[in-house]
C-alpha cells in the first residue's frame, strides 16, 4: 500500500513539474507564434548572463516580475471569495491530468511502470467533470471583483462556456459510441493496431466531424479566440480579470494555458491516438514522445487559429453555439448511431 | 475504488500551490494603496452606481436551457458506451432496434424541446 502511494506521489509531482514548465513554455511559444505569423521576431534577449538564449529565460523572467508587483484587493471586493476565485479556477484545471494516458508500460528498476498517475473507468466523465467546475472560478471572480465590467464580462462568459459545453459533451458522446468505454487507458489501446496507426479519426472517417465540433467547442471553453470577447483587451476592459494583478492575474493565465493543454490532451487521446504511433510496441519510450508531438501540433493549431480569425461579437457567438454546433452534434450521434446499428 | 486516492493527493497538491503562490505574493510584493489604486476600475473615470445592480435576465435563460440538454447529455452517454456492446453480443441480438429506436425517441423529444427553445426566441439577440 506505501509502495503504491509513493508511485502515485512520484507520478503526480513529475507530471505536475512538466505540467508547470510546459504552461510557462506554452506562453513563451504563443509570443513567438504571434510573432512569426505577424512577421516579426518575438521575445529573443531574455537569456542567461551573457549568453541571448534565444529568449528561452523569457517565461521566468515574467513569473519573476508577476511576484514582485503590487497586489492590489480593491475596496469594496468581496475578500475572500476574491481570493478563492483564481484558485478555484486554477485547481481543476491542473486535476484532469492524472487520468490522460502518456504512454503504455516501461520498465524501471525491475518494476512495470504504467504511464497514467490512475486509471479510473470513468475517466472522460472525470475531465467532463472538472472542465464544468472551472466554470465557477470565472463566474466568482466577475461578481466579487465588485466592478460593472468584470461582472458582465464574468456573466457573459460564464453562458458562453456552458453554451459550448453542450457541444463539448455531446460530440464525446459520438465518440463513445464507437469507443464503447470511457476509460482512457482502453480508448488509446485500442487505437494500437496497424502500425500504430489504427487512430480513431482514421479507423472511423465519420469522427472527423465530430473531431471539429469537439475541437470548436473545445476552443470556445477554454475562451481562446476567436470566442474570447469576454476577456478581450479592447472590449469590456479585461472582462472577469478587470481588477485582479500580479500572482493572481498569473492563476487566471495559467488556468487558461492549462485548459488549453488539457483540450489538446483530450483532443489526441479521443481522436488521434493517444501516444499510438509507428514503432511504439518495440520502443515504449516512444508513447510520451509521439503524445507530446500531437498534442503541440494541437496547440499550434489553437494559436494558428488566434491570430488568424478575427473575434466573434457575443450575439454571433451564442447564435453559433446554440444553433450551429449544438444540433451539428445531435445529428452526428443520430447519424453514427444509425451506422452503427446496420454495419457493427 | 482504491485508484480514486491520486485524486485527493493532487487536489491537496494544487491547493497547496495556489495558497503558496497566494502567500509568496503577499509577502514579496510591495503593498503601498492608494484611494485611486483602490478603487473599482472605470476606464479611468469616477465608478457611476453600483455593480450590483440588475443583469440581463437572457443569462437565466440560457443557464436553463443549458441544464436541460445536459441532463439529455447525462442520459445519452450511458446507453453511447454499452450500444456497441449490446449490437455486437449474442444475447441481446432481438433487442438492437429498441434500444436504438428507444434512445431515437428520447433524442426528437428533446429535438422539439430545442425547436421550441429556438422559436420562442431565447437563443437570439445579445445571446
Amino acid at each position: 500500500m506505501t509502495n503504491l502511494l509513493l508511485e502515485w506521489l512520484i507520478k503526480t509531482i513529475i507530471i505536475l513539474l512538466i505540467l508547470l514548465t510546459a504552461v510557462a513554455y506554452v506562453t513563451l511559444m504563443e509570443r513567438k507564434v504571434m510573432a512569426w505569423i505577424q512577421l516579426r521576431v518575438g521575445p529573443n534577449r531574455v537569456g542567461l548572463g551573457k549568453f541571448r538564449l534565444w529568449g528561452l529565460m523569457q517565461p521566468l523572467a515574467d513569473a519573476l516580475k508577476m511576484i514582485f508587483k503590487e497586489d492590489i484587493v480593491p475596496i469594496q471586493a468581496n475578500y475572500w471569495l476574491y481570493i478563492a476565485a483564481p484558485a478555484l479556477s486554477l485547481i481543476p484545471a491542473l486535476m484532469t491530468f492524472i487520468v490522460i494516458p502518456y504512454g503504455s508500460t516501461i520498465t524501471l528498476f525491475n518494476r512495470t511502470i504504467e504511464l497514467h498517475v490512475t486509471r479510473m473507468n470513468v475517466g472522460l466523465l472525470y475531465v467532463l467533470a472538472l472542465t464544468s467546475v472551472g466554470v465557477y472560478g470565472i463566474v466568482l471572480a466577475g461578481w466579487s471583483s465588485n466592478n460593472k465590467y468584470s461582472l458582465m464580462g464574468g456573466l457573459r462568459s460564464s453562458a458562453q462556456m456552458i453554451s459550448y459545453e453542450l457541444a463539448l459533451g455531446l460530440s464525446i458522446v459520438c465518440v463513445l459510441l464507437y469507443a464503447g468505454t470511457l476509460d482512457l487507458v482502453d480508448i488509446v489501446n485500442a487505437q494500437n493496431g496497424f502500425h500504430g496507426l489504427a487512430w480513431n479519426v482514421f479507423r472511423y472517417p465519420l469522427l472527423i466531424p465530430v473531431f471539429i465540433i469537439f475541437y470548436i467547442a473545445s476552443l470556445a471553453e477554454t475562451n481562446r479566440t476567436p470566442f474570447d470577447l469576454p476577456e478581450a483587451d479592447s472590449e469590456l476592459v479585461a472582462g472577469y480579470h478587470t481588477e485582479y494583478s500580479s500572482m493572481k492575474f498569473v492563476m487566471f493565465q495559467m488556468a487558461e494555458y492549462l485548459n488549453l493543454i488539457t483540450a489538446s490532451s483530450i483532443s489526441t487521446t479521443l481522436f488521434f491516438g493517444g501516444w499510438n504511433g509507428p514503432f511504439v510496441g518495440r520502443a515504449p519510450y516512444l508513447g510520451p514522445v509521439y503524445f507530446m508531438i500531437k498534442v503541440l501540433g494541437l496547440i499550434f493549431l489553437a494559436m494558428w487559429i488566434r491570430y488568424t480569425v478575427p473575434r466573434f461579437r457575443y450575439d454571433q457567438l451564442m447564435r453559433f453555439g446554440w444553433k450551429f454546433l449544438l444540433p451539428a452534434a445531435i445529428v452526428n450521434i443520430i447519424i453514427s448511431s444509425t451506422v452503427l446499428l446496420f454495419r457493427p | 475504488m482504491v485508484n480514486y486516492i491520486p485524486v485527493l493527493l493532487i487536489l491537496i497538491i494544487a491547493i497547496g500551490m495556489a495558497l503558496v503562490i497566494i502567500i509568496l505574493s503577499r509577502i514579496a510584493a510591495r503593498n503601498r494603496p492608494t484611494r485611486e489604486k483602490l478603487m473599482p476600475y472605470e476606464c479611468g473615470v469616477e465608478p457611476v452606481g453600483t455593480a450590483r445592480e440588475r443583469q440581463s435576465v437572457k443569462f437565466y435563460l440560457v443557464a436553463m436551457a443549458f441544464l436541460l440538454f445536459d441532463i439529455e447529455a447525462v442520459f445519452l452517454v450511458p446507453w453511447a458506451v454499452v450500444f456497441r456492446g449490446i449490437l455486437e453480443s449474442e444475447t441481446y441480438r432481438n433487442l438492437r432496434y429498441v434500444i436504438y429506436a428507444e434512445m431515437m425517441v428520447f433524442m426528437v423529444v428533446l429535438f422539439v424541446g430545442l425547436v421550441y427553445v429556438w422559436r420562442k426566441g431565447i437563443l437570439e439577440w445579445n445571446k
